[in-house]
């Protein structure tokens, strides 16, 4: 009995130990197939060509800055749209509201959060672009704002449930401290349960944002796709391209091995990368914030 | 066109599994036949309707469909692993002269039209344009629509994406306007949409934009602008009639083509494409019909 007890317990710790590495692994293969797959194009196409302003990749022309700017441009739109908002709408579910609406508007967030993109999309071409069009006066609805809006209602969810359920780990005694100190409530959710919480919180907007940048299908519908380089402020309200919609909607008809295909790799080893210091970046911090925390709880 | 991909690829499948099944069947000699079919992207979801109705109705004969481009099916043609190749342009000197090297005369059988229609909105006063003005309007030259006769608007340019073969038609035959030498490209600022649908729903409800689409995916409810070769011609209106007549400048022909006078299931299919029966098929795809 014992002898198998601890038979199946070896087989179990080797499962749950390649569960563990097959994550570094998995991520290191899809890296490794980036490079392989994305580096030639370093060799085909000129430095100078690659980083140039001009994309229209059937007859060689393969600027990418066009792309990358459309794509931060529309990431960096969505976080103004879902930091405030995701952060607040935790706020509210997890200290404000009472039970009972907690209740019914926690599970709506999340089922929200799993509206397919592809449909939001549909909302944002037929009500969302008509809608900016006539009210912002502008030549055409498809436009980066059409898609920070849409990519910001779609990093919401996944922001508020995690920074809620942070929120809500903080020890009650937290708050019962600040407030028996004389604390207002603006003054502990601000400057006691929040501060608390940040690890959590930050990986929340990480993984919100996470979604953002890498969010395809409702962007290749609103943004208007035009690879026009997008670094003055009004480019907002103008057509963008970003590279997810790019490698997408390309991705399906280039012949495999080309030069083209291999700045498609390219386009989504810079994405891999952006995503990577983002990650790199976040996660510095939350662990900075923790040891801070920890000298002040002590 | 993702769909219409998808779909594709399940045709070819249940062709594939058609083909096995006759093959096995094919207890009787002489009737049945395998017809092989490559060519032109923009022919192959109608050459797939074809093969898919005709097996439909002459269940001996089995026809596999493949596409990668005019080109590749006529290579295909002068290395004779095909019966019939598909193409979008017309078989090149270069081409029949390797056809006749090879030891045949390549036969051309027309058998659908394309055309293409410039589309804005319903409350556009522009009616007609000239092939130089929808150029320059797509490379960026002309940017609001009181230059071509229009309400003082600015022009919002909407294409379809890169790798679409209407794309490619477009810049070649109206953007370029037919030359090989020009190297004249899309203004930055075009829209790419993915899809038909997302240029005729922009259309629908925005007044600046003009856009291109096949002229049987256009519905009703958008103007169709008239389009004429050059400032001293007619403007004409796509229509079954104007194409057919060559008078619409943005049209083109579909072709077959086989290796010699095509003999016994090759022939018979050929004849049936060309029928009023298959051309019903080619209304419902978009394309236009050939009328005899």
């Amino acid at each position: 009995m014992k002898k198998s007890l601890s038979w199946s317990e070896t087989l179990i710790t080797a499962a749950v130990k390649t569960c563990g590495y097959s994550a570094i692994v998995f991520v290191l293969l899809i890296f490794f197939f980036l490079l392989r797959e994305g580096l030639p194009a370093l060799a085909e196409v000129k430095l100078g060509e690659l980083f140039s302003t001009r994309w229209y990749p059937i007859e060689n022309h393969f600027g990418i800055l066009p792309l990358i700017t459309g794509s931060i441009l529309v990431t960096l739109g969505a976080m103004l749209i879902a930091i405030p908002f995701g952060i607040g709408t935790a706020v509210f579910l997890s200290e404000i509201a009472p039970r009972w609406m907690r209740e019914i508007l926690k599970p709506l967030v999340e089922l929200l959060g799993g509206l397919p993109s592809v449909v939001l999309g549909f909302l944002g071409i037929l009500v969302l672009a008509p809608f900016l069009r006539f009210f912002l006066n502008l030549p055409t609805g498809l436009t980066a704002l059409a898609g920070a809006l849409l990519l910001g209602g779609i990093a919401v969810p996944t922001t508020v449930s995690i920074a809620e359920d942070a929120l809500d780990s903080v020890p009650l005694s937290y708050r019962e401290g600040a407030l028996a100190l004389g604390a207002t409530k603006w003054q502990t959710i601000w400057r006691v349960t929040l501060p608390a919480a940040r690890s959590g919180v930050l990986t929340a907007l990480m993984l919100g944002i996470g979604r953002t940048i890498g969010e395809t299908m409702a962007v290749m519908m609103v943004t208007g796709n035009a690879p026009v380089l997008a670094i003055k402020l009004s480019s907002i309200f103008s057509p963008v391209r970003t590279m997810t919609a790019t490698i997408a909607a390309e991705m399906g008809e280039v012949a495999n091995g080309s030069t083209y295909y291999h700045v498609l790799f390219f386009i989504g080893l810079v994405l891999f990368l952006i995503s990577l210091v983002v990650n790199i970046v976040a996660s510095s911090v939350v662990f900075k914030s923790k040891t801070r925390a920890e000298r002040v709880l002590s | 066109m993702r769909f219409r991909r998808l779909a594709l690829l399940i045709l070819l499948m249940f062709m594939t599994a058609c083909g096995r099944a006759t093959g096995q069947a094919s207890s009787q000699p002489g009737t049945s036949a395998y017809i092989q079919n490559k060519g032109s992207d923009t022919i192959v979801n109608l050459a797939l309707a074809w093969a898919e109705q005709y097996q439909a109705e002459n269940p001996q004969i089995s026809i596999s469909v493949t596409g990668g481009g005019s080109g590749t099916g006529i290579a295909a043609l002068l290395n004779k692993t095909v019966d019939i190749a598909n193409a979008s342009r017309q078989m090149q000197a270069e081409e029949i002269k390797q056809a006749k090297a090879n030891g045949f005369d390549p036969v051309e059988y027309i058998v659908a039209r394309d055309a293409i229609g410039v589309i804005v909105n319903a409350a556009n006063p522009v009616g007609r344009l000239t092939m130089q003005q929808v150029s320059d309007i797509y490379s960026g030259k002309i940017n609001n629509w009181d230059q071509v006769g229009g309400q003082d608007r600015p022009i919002v340019r909407l294409s379809r994406e890169v790798n679409s073969g209407t794309h490619v038609y477009f810049r070649d035959t109206v953007v370029r306007l037919g030359d090989k030498n020009n190297k004249t490209l899309f203004a930055t600022d075009t829209l790419l949409l993915p899809s038909s649908e997302g240029i005729i729903s922009e259309i629908r409800q925005n007044p600046n934009a003009i856009g291109y689409d096949g002229l049987g995916y256009i519905p009703s409810d958008l103007k169709t602008v008239a389009v004429a070769k050059d400032a001293n011609s007619l403007y004409v209106l796509p229509s079954i009639a104007s194409v057919n007549d060559k008078s619409y400048p943005i049209a083109r022909d579909l072709y077959m083509y086989t290796a010699g006078q095509p003999t016994g299931a090759v022939k018979t299919y050929l004849d049936w494409i060309v029928s009023s029966d298959a051309q019903t098929i080619v209304a419902n795809l978009g394309f236009v019909p050939i009328l005899k």
